[in-house]
């Protein structure tokens, strides 16, 4: 047996009505691997990182987590129940673009909400617990301020320990840097490090190449719904073999490889 | 001008008046209770996914803002008990008709406070994996209250001043009660500008009240 995957896509297809947006997708993402997916807009990065929390339903296909199937299978398709897919998300976390805090919580309150709420721990479990994860991204004397007295960095790190205080045993980044000032990116980007230094498994779509090559374990390369291309940044970033890849990576001359 | 004020009358006879007051801040009371929390739940209602919930509450709606209460009034009191077996009184009437003008236009209130909190906030939401209702309560409803305040404060006042439309009824309100003052002294003037005074003097502090709730509702920005 292999090393049991964390989370496994198997043949996974998304349609929009008659566009296809994924076109049969089969990943494995092994605990503790930092995945980096890249793809030039429209390829359908957001919508694969979103039908792995099911954020999205897939169309065609299969999820796993942790080795166990998502969903029940009937008459050759899957079935998707409410409950099942809540639980399920509070052990995949996600961060967005636009941070989305709750606006009407302090920092703490945003941290430990979803700990109270859904997981139905103590108030005062929930609130060391969630000190624990603001101090982790390095925000423990934000704690009380509410998001619209927090800068946007900040503002996405507070979002991290949002999601990390569900214990989450992946983490999803769908572009969390996109909409930040560039003077802010370097904090959030190096939370993220720190992360996948602790032995986070997660999987970022991000254009910061130079992230992208340091911290990934693979790289996938997403074009019109299919991963034309993956493995190590190293290899990826670096001699691309597809065309595709060869001009998306062009289109960013600010990264330069290390020689 | 040489007008004669007559206040005197209205003063001698003010326990008539109050008698009124008191009819008219207990339809009050329930009118604006039913009101704002029935339309909490056909709002809810507007803007809940299956079909046969959305429909019958849309047409609630709609039915309800386009037809005049004081109609509502006379026709809850004069149809109703024709069509089902139930003794009709002035004062459920009037109840009926102005709860639900009320919740239909509160329904719109609530539904537009909910549309107004952007996707992001149910996406982080669901991310955490709330259901539904958790996130309803959690994270729509206490930033779209904050928003709804204002045009709620306004459907409560709509409903104190509907209240005189009960005097249709012969509902023993303050307009009713203003009335017979009027009548007896042939002071209408004197007797109607004391009616409006008082109801001021009862609106104004819950107006007040409203903007207290505001600012503690606002306190995260
Ligand atoms: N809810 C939706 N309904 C209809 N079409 C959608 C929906 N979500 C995404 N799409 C379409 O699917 C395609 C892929 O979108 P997706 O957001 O996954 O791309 P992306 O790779 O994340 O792009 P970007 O880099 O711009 O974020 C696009 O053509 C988009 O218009
Ligand atoms: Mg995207």
């Amino acid at each position: 047996m292999s090393a049991e995957a964390v989370v496994e896509v198997r043949g996974l297809v998304k349609r929009f009505g008659d566009l296809e947006v994924l076109k049969g997708i089969d990943l494995k993402v092994r605990e503790g691997e930092t995945v980096v997916l890249l793809g030039v807009s429209g390829s359908g990065k957001s919508t694969l990182l979103r039908c792995i929390n099911f954020m999205e339903t897939p169309t065609e296909g299969r999820v796993f987590e942790s080795g166990k199937l998502v969903g029940t299978e009937k008459n050759g398709r899957m079935v998707y129940r409410e409950r099942e897919l809540c639980a399920l998300r509070t052990r995949i976390g996600m961060v967005f673009q636009h941070f989305n805090l709750f606006p009407h919580m302090t920092a703490l309150q945003n941290v430990m909400e979803g700990q109270t709420t859904v997981l139905r721990e103590s108030r005062e479990a929930a609130e060391k617990n969630a000190i624990e994860q603001l101090r982790r991204v390095g925000l423990e004397d934000k704690a009380f301020e509410y998001p619209a007295r927090l800068s946007g960095g900040q503002k996405q790190r507070v979002a991290i320990a949002r999601a990390l205080s569900m214990n989450p045993r992946v983490m999803l980044f769908d572009e969390v840097t996109s909409a930040l000032d560039p003077e802010l990116v370097g904090e959030v980007l190096k939370a993220i490090r720190q992360l996948a230094d602790e032995g986070m498994t997660m999987i970022i779509v991000t254009h910061e190449l130079g992230f992208a090559y340091h911290v990934a374990d693979r790289v996938l390369f997403l074009d019109g719904g299919e991963i034309i291309e993956q493995g190590p940044p190293a290899e990826i970033l670096v001699k691309p073999e597809t065309r595709r890849a060869k001009e998306f990576l062009e289109g960013h001359s600010l990264f330069k490889l290390p020689d | 001008m040489n007008y004669q004020w007559d206040f005197q009358t209205v003063w001698e006879n003010f326990d008539v008046l109050w008698i009124g007051l008191i009819g008219t801040l207990k339809i009050f009371s329930v009118t604006v209770v039913l009101g704002l929390f029935g339309g909490l739940i056909v709002g809810m209602g507007r803007y809940a996914r299956p079909i046969w919930i959305r429909g019958p509450a849309s047409i609630f709606v709609e039915f309800f803002r386009n037809t005049p209460v004081l109609v509502q009034i006379i026709w809850f009191y004069f149809a109703l008990p024709i069509l089902v077996p139930i003794n009709v009184s002035p004062f459920l009437a009037a109840v009926l008709g102005i709860s639900l003008n009320t919740a239909a236009f509160s329904a719109e209130i609530y539904r537009g406070g909910i549309q107004s909190i952007e996707p992001g906030q149910w996406e982080a939401a669901k991310a955490i994996g709330m259901n539904y209702a958790q996130t309803m309560r959690r994270i729509i409803l206490p930033q779209a209250i904050k928003r709804m305040l204002p045009p709620l404060t306004n459907r409560g006042i709509e409903a104190f001043k509907m209240s005189t439309l009960a005097s249709v009824v012969a509902y023993v309100e303050t307009l009713n009660q203003a009335k017979l003052i009027a009548s007896l002294n042939f002071n209408p003037i004197e007797t109607y500008s004391v009616v409006a005074f008082a109801f001021f003097v009862i609106l104004y502090p819950l107006v007040q009240a409203t903007y207290v709730l505001e600012r503690m509702f606002g306190k995260s920005d």
